[in-house]
């Protein structure tokens, strides 16, 4: 069958912020995802996940654009359609969908609020797919968050085991626990030692 | 700066794919790529991976003037410009229009300035016009905005760099492939010599990211239009097929 030629990718550049992640970074427009991948009655542990961008020169990177996808604490994905214009809706439930951008947190960090994913399937274990924009990169970089303290199921992960074992933890998101809160470490390295695995879809 | 790939060019050749119309992750004319770009090859994934379905966007994330950034920032009058209308349809490579895409959109002013704060270009802001917006597609998987052409602004990857005139895409689509960020740009114009962001598209598929100006669709006495068709990464089977 023959296809159609797709329409080629261009770098998100610089100059975004007041169009994806507006209410994060002050403008004048409202937001319709955020931080927050989960509303107040969405069953399951919250988790924060956070971490900071690293360029090929060891400099944090502050005009990134991180995108979180995940399942629910039973290895759902939302199916039902996303309604309402904006990310402060209290009654979208579950929407496993997030965006922010690095530049307001001290150490462009990026961070979301959100819950601990169950395993999607046999042979997969718990993960968030993360898709990184920035200036600078001409294509969206998908990767995956996996939980360092689940290997048991790490160790059964399709994916995961595809990937050569040097490089497997650079997936890996690290647990610490901060006056009560549970929070997963999780640095995207584009270059150097470290270098995160990136996936082509 | 002399125009890059301006001449001698290699004769066109025929896609491998039709994915084979991305520019690559290191682009070194284009000088922030160099620390910014994966050094080790992507690890092809898609054969692992079942289902990566998103859930669509219902009409109600949209306001009144989303998909009009003539209308969507006035304080106390019309944003200065040319008015134009934009409008394609989004499908999935087997051409299968794709209903309910969230496209995203932001761009400049038609001095060439962002509203964004860390735009130093020295040009002027426009009291009535952000430059920020939305639209969803319809079920056939149309969709339309109104906005002012963009102009062309400075930046600083080389002595007297310009970008030219684009207008800036996000669009999530129904799966999470689908997903696409990009620039669409306007006809004949003189800086795509001169521009390694739009110089990175291989040759072949640098058409695809260039609007048609369609007469046929000009708003007679109120705005001109361009036709922006975008086509999104979707090897997946679908229930449909
Ligand atoms: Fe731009």
């Amino acid at each position: 069958m023959e296809q159609l030629r797709q329409t080629p990718s261009q770098t998100v550049g610089p100059f975004f912020a007041y169009a994806l992640t507006a209410e994060q970074y002050g403008y004048p427009y409202d937001s319709l995802m955020n931080h927050t991948l989960v509303s107040l009655d969405t069953p399951g542990q919250r988790i924060v996940v956070t971490g900071q961008v690293w360029d090929g020169a060891g400099a944090t990177i502050s005009d990134a654009v991180v995108e979180l996808w995940q399942a629910d604490a039973q290895g759902h994905y939302r199916t039902a359609p996303i309604e309402g214009n904006t990310a402060t809706h209290t009654d979208r439930g579950f929407l496993g969908f997030g965006r922010v951008g690095t530049g307001t947190l001290p150490g462009h960090r990026y961070q979301f609020t959100t819950l601990k994913p169950g395993a999607t399937g046999e042979g997969s274990a718990p993960h968030i797919n993360v898709m990184l924009m920035m200036r600078g990169s001409l294509r969206n970089l998908y990767t995956r968050l996996y939980f360092a303290d689940e290997p048991e199921a790490n160790a059964q992960d399709i994916l995961l085991n595809a990937v050569p074992a040097e490089r497997r933890a650079t997936l890996l998101a690290h647990r610490k626990e901060v006056n009560g809160e549970i929070r997963y470490i999780f640095d995207i390295h584009m270059q150097g030692s470290d270098e995160t695995v990136f996936f082509e879809l | 700066m002399e125009a890059l790939n301006k001449t001698s060019l290699p004769p066109l050749a025929a896609p491998v794919s039709s994915a084979d119309v991305h520019p690559p992750h290191l682009s070194p004319a284009y000088k922030s790529t160099i620390l910014r770009s994966p050094t080790q090859p992507l690890m092809p994934v898609r054969e692992l991976i079942r289902d990566l379905s998103m859930p669509v966007f219902g009409q109600s994330v949209l306001r009144e003037f989303d998909n009009d950034l003539t209308k969507n920032a006035r304080i106390n009058g019309e944003p200065i410009g040319e008015r134009i209308k934009v409008a394609g349809r989004v499908l999935d490579e087997t051409g299968r229009p794709l209903s309910n895409v969230l496209i995203e959109l932001w761009q400049a002013n038609s001095a060439g300035r962002y509203v964004h704060k860390a735009e130093i270009h020295d040009a002027p802001l426009d009291p009535n016009f952000l430059g920020g917006g939305r639209v969803l597609t319809d079920a056939d998987g149309n969709y339309a905005f109104h906005t002012i052409k963009p102009g062309a602004y400075p930046w600083g990857n080389h002595y007297n760099a310009w970008r030219p005139n684009h207008i800036h895409f996000s669009v999530i689509g129904h799966q999470f492939e689908h997903r696409l960020v990009t620039q669409m740009y306007f006809p004949g114009d003189p800086l795509f010599d001169y521009d390694p962001i739009f110089q990175s598209v291989p040759q072949h598929a640098r058409e695809l990211l260039i609007a048609k100006f369609r007469m046929d669709w000009t708003e007679a006495e109120f705005a001109l239009a361009y036709q922006f068709d975008i086509v999104l990464n979707g090897r997946h089977k679908t229930p449909f097929e």
